[in-house]
């Protein structure tokens, strides 16, 4: 039972983790048809500046301020660059944001250098409680909460807000909210930096979990991330949530119970959903 | 009277088609100015060229006095032009209530008593008030997608097709909105009906092959049998 607890955790924070890089893809592709492949790149800018303002500060809270923050500058100046002149031409932003992902990696070993940089977990959200038995890692606990409210916060502003009910709408027909008098040029940057803003907090966050950051790091997430925006439905934002619970439970479980198919769980749980349901579990219209 | 809409030689291409090839049209304020032609003769893309969704490739299009020719779309519609488009192209999993609301410009009392008198015409829509767009019958879909761009007081509405797909019974309703709509604003409509097009049109211009061919008031046209029967194919 308690072994059971440990995965499930485990594969919730994983989970949410994974969540929170995979909702600012969705809503990007939910509304502006963009594949961003960036975006991992925004998510490893993101985990070095919290490493970065954390070891400046001592501050975590800071630290994951300032993360937000590059990403927002980051996603403001990918998407008036990079994006912008490519919108609606997918073939050029797969290969445009692939190149700028790479440009962000490289970006990093010339800021940051080329080595991996440790990372360390403020004192208050280390180490566990003990609960019947069962040991929960406060870090673990701490993202699944940041993810509810995350999930949370994204579910209100898209539901009970005016920006919200734009983007809802412009994920339906871009077109006739623009013929309602809206500049969606200007929302598709909002989403965009949003987007990034996520990645960077999913960043910021993964950085204490694995305990160092890499250059790399970014297009190793965006795959899991690409994988788990496929699986809940392109442009769906509960369908992410879902996904991203399903791949990091199915992570865990895989990795003690069937150590030899951990790596292709992910592919086994993609290719399942296409085969039943090529949409994916939701559609982007649910977003 | 004054001229509130005016094309002169509009020509768009869409991709390589050239689609316009010279339309001219005018729109007087409070009138119902109909455009009329065959299937393909250019009129949805003409509403479209005016709202900026397909830009204008030369040609000039003035509204209220002011060159719009490439605004982009929202700051035509913002200039006070509502669009119903063929589609209707309602929001489909947005309430009814949401769909009316985010093409609300402002939300103050005076949007809200807009809303309102909105209402009053597509009684309907009140009653599927937290029903999806996409729940709708096509009836009502038709009228959320009129009452959507009636919600602001738009000087000029662009109505593309709203006869299209309904049943007789709920046309009338769909004209009778229409001859309300008239009497607050100046609309452009693209028909394909002729006798509803006449029944609410005051002028109207023919389209074929993406050309102007006449323009003149609707009486006009009704006792014109010989430009009935060779553009719109009416014995």
């Amino acid at each position: 039972m308690g072994l059971l607890m440990n995965l499930t955790v485990n594969g919730l924070a994983t989970g949410m983790l994974i969540f929170l890089l995979a909702a600012g893809l969705t809503l990007i592709f939910g509304l502006m048809s963009v594949l961003n492949f960036a975006h991992g790149g925004l998510f490893a800018w993101g985990a070095f500046s919290g490493v970065f303002f954390y070891g400046i500060t001592g501050s975590f809270i800071i630290s994951v301020v300032g993360a937000i923050l590059t990403g927002i500058v980051l996603g403001f100046i990918t998407e008036k660059l990079i994006i912008k002149p490519v919108y609606g031409n997918h073939v050029q932003q797969i290969l445009i944001t692939l190149g700028f992902m790479l440009v962000l990696s490289e970006m990093l070993k010339v800021v940051f250098g080329p080595n991996q940089i440790a990372a360390k977990t403020p004192d208050y959200l280390s180490g566990s409680w003990e609960v019947g038995g069962v040991i929960l890692i406060k870090y673990r606990l701490f993202i699944i909460l940041i993810g509810i409210i995350v999930f949370a916060i994204v579910q209100f502003i898209l539901k009970r807000t005016k920006i919200g009910l734009i983007v809802r709408a412009g994920v339906i027909n871009k077109e006739m909210v623009q013929a309602l008098g809206i500049d969606i040029n200007k929302v598709f940057l909002y989403v965009f930096m949003a987007g990034a803003a996520l990645a960077a907090l999913a960043g910021a966050l993964m950085a204490p979990y694995s305990g160092v950051v890499y250059a790399e790091m970014g297009l190793e997430f965006a795959i899991l991330a690409f994988i788990v925006v496929v699986i809940g439905g392109m442009g769906s934002f509960p369908g992410s949530l879902l996904a991203a619970i399903l791949v990091g439970l199915a992570g865990s479980y895989m990795a003690y119970f069937v150590p030899s198919l951990s790596l292709a769980v992910n592919m086994i749980l993609m290719a399942v959903v296409l085969i039943f349901r090529p949409q994916g579990l939701f559609t982007a219209k649910e977003a | 009277m004054s001229r509130l809409l005016t094309l002169e030689n509009v020509h768009t291409h869409i991709g390589q088609y050239h689609i316009l090839q010279g339309v001219s049209l005018t729109a007087e304020e409070g009138e119902v100015t109909v455009l009329l032609g065959r299937n393909g003769a250019g009129k949805t893309t003409t509403l479209r060229t005016i709202m900026g969704l397909n830009p204008a490739s030369s040609g000039t299009i003035h509204y209220d006095g002011q060159d719009i020719t490439k605004l982009p779309t929202f700051s035509v519609a913002n200039g006070g032009i509502g669009y119903v488009p063929e589609d209707q192209a309602v929001f489909t999993t947005l309430t009814v209530e949401e769909n009316l609301k985010v093409a609300m410009r402002k939300e103050d009392e005076a949007a809200m008593a807009r809303q309102d008198y909105v209402l009053t015409l597509f009684p309907d829509l009140k009653k599927f008030w937290k029903k999806e767009g996409g729940h709708l019958s096509g009836g009502q879909k038709q009228m959320l997608a009129m009452a959507r761009a009636f919600v602001n007081d738009n000087r000029l509405m662009l109505i593309d097709e709203p006869s299209k797909g309904l049943a007789p019974i709920v046309i009338e309703s769909v004209m009778e909105a229409i001859r309300e709509m008239k009497k607050q604003t100046t609309i452009v409509l693209v028909e394909q009906n002729f006798s509803m097009a006449a029944g609410v049109g005051d002028t109207y211009t023919l389209i074929d092959d993406g050309k102007t061919v006449q323009n003149g008031r609707m009486e006009e046209l009704v006792r014109d049998e010989e430009l009935k029967r060779t553009y719109l194919g009416i014995a």
